[in-house]
Order: C-alpha cells, then sequence, then structure tokens
C-alpha cells in the first residue's frame, strides 16, 4: 500500500473563545489526519466541540494556537484574503440546512464557488453541470432549491463542496434535516465521492451515519478521547469480505 | 428464535427436502443463522411427530424425502404470522452484565471499557454498512430485500448500543462531578457557530 500525503492535518490545536474566568475551552488539543479517499466522522455529545473543529478545519475559524494544514499549506501562516482564496479552490462545506442560494438554480449554486473564484460565468456553469451530471443530478440542473426535496438539495450541496479543484468537504450534520432513508443516500453520495478521491470531515451524533466513514474520532469537552483505529478503506475492504 | 417457524413458514409455498429447506432458510434471512442440514432433519422429525408435517409420497432416486404442511401445520403457521414475537424474557447480554458488575466491582476504570466498547461497536457498525453497501453475490431481488432488511436490523441494533454507552458514560460523567465539583474554567461549554458569509458553501 503506498503512503499518501494527508489532505488534512490537525496539530495540536487549541481553540477558547473569551478570556478570563468566563473563557470557554471548545479544543484542547485535538490532533489528527484525513487522508485522500477517506472520509473520518466526528462524534460526541453537544457542546464537545465537534461544529468548532470543523470550522477550524476547514479555515472557517483560527485556532487559538497549534496548526491546521491543508495539502501543504498551513492555515495559520495566511492572511483573511489568502484564507479565503484557499476555502474557495480547495474546501466545501455541506450544512445541515443544504444553505443553497434560494434565487439560484442547482447548476449556479454549483457554478457559484468558481464564480467567486474569477472564472467566467459561462465555463463556471459548464462545469457545474457536469460535476452534477457526474453524480447522477442532470435533471436537477435547472431546478430552484425550493422546486427539490431536501435529499436532492443535499446532493447538489454536496456537488458544489466538491466542484472545480475542491477535493475535501466538511460536512456538519448533513443528514440532520432528512429522514432515514434519504440520509443513507445522502452518506452514499459522500462515500461515493470519497472512494473516488476527495477527502471528508463528517459531524453527526448518529452512529449509524458514522458508520459509513473510515474512521470515527469522539470529542469529549474539546479533546478526542477515543479512535476507532486507523484501518484505511483498502484494509477495510478486505476485512468485509 | 425457533428454527420450528422458520421450516414450517417456508413449506406453507410448497413442499421441500430437507437440503433445500436449509438453503432456503439461509438465503432469505441473509445467512445470519446458518443451519445444518441434521438441525433440520430433526426438526422435521420433531414436526412430523407432532402432525405438523408429513411426507410427501416415496424417496425419490437419491433418497430424498419432501414434506408438506398438514391442516394443523397450516394453522400453526397461520397463529405465528398474526402474534407478536415474545419479548417478555429478555435474552442475557453480556455488555450488559459486564458493565452492570463494572459500576459494581472495585478498581474497574468504567469509562475505559465504555469508550474500548464503543470503538468496538462502530467498527462493527462500519463494516456492516460496508457490506449493505455492497450488493450481494449471485442473489435475486427477493433474497436481496432480505439481506438487506437483517443487515440494517444489525446496524440499528449496534446504533442503539452506541446510544445506550453514551448514556452509560454521561450517567459517569454526572455521578463523578457531583462527588467532585469541576473547576469554572474547565467546564464545557456550547460549540461557537461563526456565522456564514458566502465563502462557506
Amino acid at each position: 500500500m503506498s503512503v499518501s500525503h494527508p489532505a488534512l492535518r490537525l496539530i495540536d490545536v487549541h481553540r477558547t473563545h473569551g478570556g478570563g474566568e468566563a473563557a470557554v475551552h471548545a479544543l484542547r488539543g485535538v490532533s489528527l489526519e484525513v487522508f485522500p479517499g477517506e472520509l473520518v466522522a466526528v462524534m460526541g455529545p453537544s457542546g464537545s466541540g465537534k461544529s468548532t473543529l470543523l470550522n477550524v478545519a476547514g479555515g472557517l475559524d483560527r485556532p487559538t494556537s497549534g496548526q491546521v494544514v491543508i495539502g501543504d499549506t498551513d492555515l495559520t501562516s495566511l492572511d483573511a484574503r489568502a484564507l479565503a482564496k484557499l476555502r474557495r479552490r480547495r474546501v466545501g462545506f455541506v450544512f445541515q440546512d443544504y444553505n443553497l442560494i434560494p434565487s439560484l438554480t442547482a447548476a449556479e449554486n454549483v457554478a457559484l464557488p468558481l464564480e467567486l473564484d474569477g472564472e467566467r460565468a459561462r465555463p463556471a456553469r459548464r462545469r457545474a453541470r457536469e460535476a452534477l451530471g457526474l453524480m447522477g443530478l442532470m435533471e436537477l440542473a435547472d431546478r430552484y432549491p425550493d422546486a427539490m426535496s431536501g435529499g436532492q438539495q443535499q446532493r447538489v450541496a454536496i456537488a458544489r463542496a466538491l466542484v472545480g479543484t475542491r477535493r475535501l468537504v466538511m460536512a456538519d450534520e448533513p443528514t440532520g434535516a432528512l429522514d432515514s432513508h434519504t440520509g443513507e443516500e445522502v452518506l452514499r453520495v459522500l462515500r461515493q465521492r470519497c472512494d473516488e478521491g476527495a477527502s471528508g470531515l463528517l459531524v453527526t451524533h448518529e452512529a449509524r451515519y458514522a458508520g459509513w466513514a473510515d474512521r470515527v474520532v469522539f470529542l469529549r469537552d474539546g479533546v478526542v478521547v477515543d479512535s476507532t483505529g486507523s484501518d484505511r478503506p483498502e484494509q477495510l475492504l478486505h476485512a468485509a469480505r | 428464535m425457533s428454527v420450528k417457524f422458520g421450516l414450517l413458514a417456508l413449506l406453507a409455498t410448497e413442499p421441500m427436502y430437507g437440503a433445500q429447506l436449509r438453503s432456503e432458510f439461509e438465503a432469505r434471512t441473509g445467512g445470519t443463522w446458518p443451519l445444518n442440514v441434521g438441525q433440520v432433519y430433526t426438526t422435521l422429525g420433531r414436526l412430523e411427530r407432532d402432525g405438523l408435517v408429513e411426507s410427501v409420497g416415496e424417496p425419490d432416486e437419491e433418497g430424498r424425502i419432501a414434506y408438506r404442511l398438514t391442516d394443523s401445520g397450516e394453522a400453526t403457521i397461520r397463529t405465528w404470522w398474526t402474534a407478536p414475537v415474545d419479548r417478555s424474557e429478555t435474552p442475557r447480554d453480556e455488555l450488559v452484565i459486564k458493565l452492570a458488575l463494572a459500576v459494581t466491582v472495585p478498581g474497574v476504570h468504567v469509562a475505559h471499557v465504555v469508550q474500548v466498547q464503543r470503538a468496538a461497536t462502530v467498527r462493527h457498525l462500519r463494516d456492516l454498512t460496508r457490506l449493505k453497501a455492497q450488493a450481494p453475490p449471485g442473489s435475486d431481488a427477493r433474497h436481496e430485500h432480505a439481506w438487506r432488511l437483517v443487515l440494517e436490523n444489525h446496524i440499528f441494533a449496534a446504533e442503539a448500543e452506541v446510544r445506550w454507552l453514551d448514556h452509560v458514560e454521561a450517567d459517569l460523567a454526572r455521578s463523578s462531578s457531583r462527588a467532585r465539583p469541576v473547576p469554572a474554567g474547565e467546564r464545557p461549554g456550547r460549540d461557537s457557530v461563526p456565522s456564514r458569509s458566502p465563502q462557506s458553501i
């Protein structure tokens, strides 16, 4: 098995909100790696730091100390502008409430990160349609979010999270608003994209969905208390046979 | 689960030989409950003794005897379909007994027992999910449906176990915090969710 370079590394990451007596230590020395092709789930009770971890890992929030490295880039060394550019090109987010822009069609939503990054509308939309087509969602391309089911919107959100050069997806309770079957379909799509080489960090409080991940990290009070180990997908497939 | 009702349910569809009953039972239950042929013939013997099945004609050239339901057998299987499965006898679960003992036996690190088990159960859940994502080899749509249904039962059971372990862990944390107050600065806070910009898509 070849040793690949991690797509994401967190090294001794701390995140403290506020200071003094009122300081809240949301993350206290978290280290983890996500490799290409890997989907890693983060589980833990409310207030354990799951969402903070996801926001810090995706460059939406900055750590108080420690390093966040995406590919070869240490996010802590970037100014706000460079960080925003890196997010546009490398990291996509998927939220519980889909977060699609209601006045844009599915294809326009998927094209948005490319357009924000300076690509002209026409080629951006062509690539967005290709991305939707690859995921079997072409029939949704011209629909607006209010004409799509929750599961369809979430699959479009995954297409948007991984459009263009983006290969890292941060999914925060992506199944939270979906029924059991639809939630599973969304996880199946996320799994498929990771099997094709993307990397994902998935926050969920439902073990059934964490079961789609290669590895599960358990957070308590901002600390990783446990992990299911580092079986890589190749080993796992072997084990499942 | 009694093999008896499984065999009666299969014989209600058509007369079958012992080996055929065994392979049909395994195919329709996703291979979860492997049976050996001896078990099948012993059960058929008891069912015949109790007047629930009867042999059909003479043994064929390979010495196999097909069985079919009697009227009494048909009535028994009809009752089985309409009555609920008895849940009043809770099966013994080693994990439940282990944790019940862990919280009472001095010197056991209960939180560690919970963590080790939860990681193992989540790994099991992951393996089940991977199996579910692959279609079973060489099976028809009806058998695939049965196979998926059985796997999903295991998935939901594993998820329930993880939830129960979370509950046990939270309960332990509550009891220990009652015994030893946590300093204010160490209290866990709510996750901070920064406001979303158009960049956060």
